[in-house]
């Protein structure tokens, strides 16, 4: 923590010193430091670390990055995003970590008319006149379900229980394996929550073993996903397990352990960037994201949301090459082109898919973002889709 | 419900509902002696099982960092008192207790940490390093204020959740842990597994039950505290000093948190913030209780276990506000049941 309060100052202080150079473009990153997202907003800051590191500079323009703390807080992100533009004058925000402050910020970005570039899952508001200043760069809960929904039923897995979190999470995972059921997939067998503080999801499992389905589809996240997988083993169910990206996470394999072995969830291609194929659209760019992320954070890749932050800076990138053409940095005019460039990115692949923004979506991603990865020895390993 | 899926939700219930006793034993303790509702309550049983994981992973645990911080803030304002008061022949004595004990404690903790030492080791350096952090807290927070109505006591308690949960944060950082389990025993109850976990939590609580127990009604210190917890003016008369009946209280009130820590630390993954909602059941069984009988209390907690996990099964999604409904006709029927005290009346 206290090395990134420098790395922030430092930032800061960078900034502050070179405020003479007009031209240089200006990107104000939010993201939670600290409160309860800090634990998905630091590696949101990590991502953008590895960003700078890979590319800080675009058609002979220096980019100068602001990084604010919101701490998880909307309101205070609110105003982190309001001070980017007004005070430091920035030409692109992007975050956060929590999905209700990176709608806060949108709402900041609407207002001033500052393209946004949201790091979380959020439907992006039109601002008043109908026109959007914000795209989202994650794989919608939607998509994630869909695509092992999908997997499931080429798999022949004819039902499915289900257990999730009692929050929103719940609600799209279910929602997703439902609507999945209504085109053909696996029947979702049970409905059964259970909140992430919880010690026990004994009653859960028993209702969900009472239901004979073949499978099991998780609606948790994280270590407190691995709960009813354990709980499942011990009451002797033997289906196969099925999960989302929000299970990808170091202490899930460790606190599974063997109940968890040979689960299956669709996740980003940056997860298993070096078992790609050659040829993937994310093994080139994966690589390198890996490299610079090493480089500048001393450790390996060891989540999704890092890859977030990278590839909507590679957005950035690709857009503010076409923005230069048509204005200075600095300018309304250049953040209208900036915005007018984001929106109309053609196939740029990123480290998690490959991106396509139109004018009448934000979300920009397709099933290419995602690919199944199965738990085997401890190790997610990259199952190729043979249709 | 077949009658084996009942007895395998009784099981858990019951389970749950031990741990849930244990915190609601604590609640009831400090809240009779101090009139404090001890909000962060829960906020310490999962500091116990985040300080164990630590250790467990050959860490040093961030409690060693709230300790001492605390215990130097603590002797600060000891001494400043002390120096007011002018009785500077306390002096050694409130070093000895604010200052030497804790921080040795966190010492020997910092010493220890990077080797693994065997598990009931690792549970008893835990528990030694989580004991002072209450009486702390109580000299720091609520001493200055020892004499304020119970719902200036209660507002601070809430504050001071708050204040810890961010501390929580700092010290022991945004990630989860979940400790390796106790036992991996299992016993078969004619066709019904019981795990060793289950066993281990309902036996630690029936030893804690009994520990309490034998504490008040056999120990002129509990005896003390009863005193204290009926009538504070009547107890002082008596040479018993409240804020001395307060900081034991506070004492076992922290083995009390420490040890459900250490038993809810292998079943679940304890975050820096997990600790209040845990707290709050626990202090559901505490008003079922009505925050001064301890066998109503238990029974009240393990019924509030055997509720969740019923309702677990019946309607999981509405667990928590099955659970918390329990609350309403509890209130109602304690409020037409109870004998106000003079003490109340002053209010």
């Amino acid at each position: 923590m206290r090395k990134l309060a420098l790395a922030m100052s430092a930032l800061a202080g960078l900034s502050l010193a070179a405020t003479a150079a007009y031209a240089d473009i200006k990107v104000g990153f939010v993201t939670s430091l600290s409160g309860a997202g800090a634990s998905i907003g630091i590696p949101y800051s990590e991502g953008i670390k590895a960003a700078y590191e890979f590319q800080s500079e675009v058609g002979g323009e220096k980019i100068q990055l602001i990084q604010l703390d919101d701490g998880s807080d909307p309101s205070a992100a609110t105003r982190a995003a309001r001070k980017l533009v007004e005070e430091e004058g920035v030409d692109l925000l992007i975050g956060t970590a929590t999905a209700p402050s990176t709608i806060a910020m949108i709402a900041v970005a609407n207002e001033l008319k500052v393209p946004m570039i949201a790091v979380s899952p959020i439907n992006v508001a039109p601002a008043e006149g109908g026109e959007r200043w914000g795209i989202a760069v994650p794989q919608t809960p939607q998509l994630m379900v869909k695509v092992i929904a999908d997997h499931m039923k080429k798999e022949g897995v004819k039902s499915v229980g289900f257990i999730g979190y009692s929050d929103a999470w719940g609600d799209f995972v279910y929602n997703g394996a439902k609507d999945a059921e209504a085109e053909g997939g696996p029947k979702v067998t049970t409905n059964e929550r259970y909140a992430r503080t919880d010690t026990s999801v004994t009653g859960q499992v028993l209702k969900v073993i009472a239901t004979q389905p073949d499978a099991f589809i998780n609606g948790g996240s994280g270590t407190q996903g691995a709960l009813p997988l354990l709980e499942l083993r011990k009451r002797g169910f033997t289906g196969d397990f099925y999960g989302t990206p929000s299970l990808l996470n170091a202490d899930f394999i460790r606190v599974g352990g063997k109940a968890a072995e040979g689960v299956e969830v669709s996740a980003g291609p940056v997860i298993v960037t070096d078992q790609l194929p050659d040829g993937h659209f994310a093994k080139e760019i994966g690589l390198k994201f890996h490299e610079a992320y090493k480089k500048v954070n001393g450790k390996d890749v060891a989540d999704g949301f890092s890859g977030y932050s990278f590839d909507g800076w590679l957005i950035f990138l690709n857009a503010a090459e076409t923005a230069l053409e048509k204005a200075e940095p600095g300018t309304p005019e250049f953040r209208m082109a900036l915005n007018d460039a984001i929106f109309s990115t053609k196939e740029l692949a990123g480290v998690h898919a490959v991106y396509n923004f139109t004018p009448e979506s934000s979300y920009g991603v397709d099933e290419r973002s995602l690919v199944i990865v199965k738990l085997v020895d401890g190790k997610w390993v990259y199952q190729p889709e043979s249709n | 419900m077949t009658p084996d899926i009942a007895a395998i939700l009784a099981l858990d219930g019951i389970a749950t509902g031990a741990i849930y006793v244990l915190m609601a034993l604590g609640f009831v303790l400090i809240f009779a002696v101090t009139r404090v509702v001890f909000v962060p309550f829960g906020d310490i049983a999962a500091f116990t099982a985040l300080t164990l994981a630590a250790l467990e992973l050959g860490r040093l645990p961030g409690t060693v960092g709230l300790v001492i911080g605390l215990a130097v803030l603590a002797t600060l304002m000891e001494l400043y008192s002390i120096l007011r008061a002018g009785s500077y022949e306390r002096i050694p004595r409130a070093l000895l207790f604010y200052l030497v004990l804790p921080v040795a404690i966190a010492g020997l903790v910092w010493i220890t940490s990077g080797t693994l030492w065997p598990m009931p080791f690792r549970i008893a350096l835990a528990l030694l390093l989580i004991l002072p952090v209450a009486p702390l807290l109580d000299r720091i927070v609520y001493r200055p204020i020892a004499d304020a109505s119970v719902l200036l006591l209660l507002t601070v308690s809430v504050a001071l959740h708050f204040a810890l949960v961010g501390l929580g944060l700092l010290f022991f950082g945004p990630d989860g842990a979940r400790t390796e389990s106790l036992t991996d025993a299992m016993f078969m109850l004619g066709n019904i597994p019981i795990s060793g976990q289950t066993i281990l939590i309902v036996v630690a609580a029936a030893i804690f039950c009994g520990l309490l127990y034998l504490f008040f009604d056999f120990t002129l210190l509990g005896k003390a505290l009863h005193a204290t917890a009926l009538n504070r003016t009547g107890a002082r008369l008596m040479g018993i000093r409240p804020e001395r009946s307060g900081t034991i209280a506070y004492l076992a009130g922290s083995v009390l948190a420490g040890v459900s820590g250490i038993l809810i630390a292998p079943v679940n993954t304890i975050f820096y913030d997990s600790g209040f909602l845990l707290g709050l059941k626990a202090f559901v069984g505490a008003i079922i209780g009505g925050l001064i009988s301890f066998p109503v209390t238990a029974i009240g907690s393990i019924f509030v276990g055997l509720l969740e996990s019923f309702a677990s099964f019946q309607s999981s999604a509405f667990k928590e506000v099955i659970v918390f409904s329990v609350l309403i006709p509890v209130l109602l029927w304690r409020s037409y049941t109870f004998q106000h005290t003079e003490e109340d009346m002053d209010e």
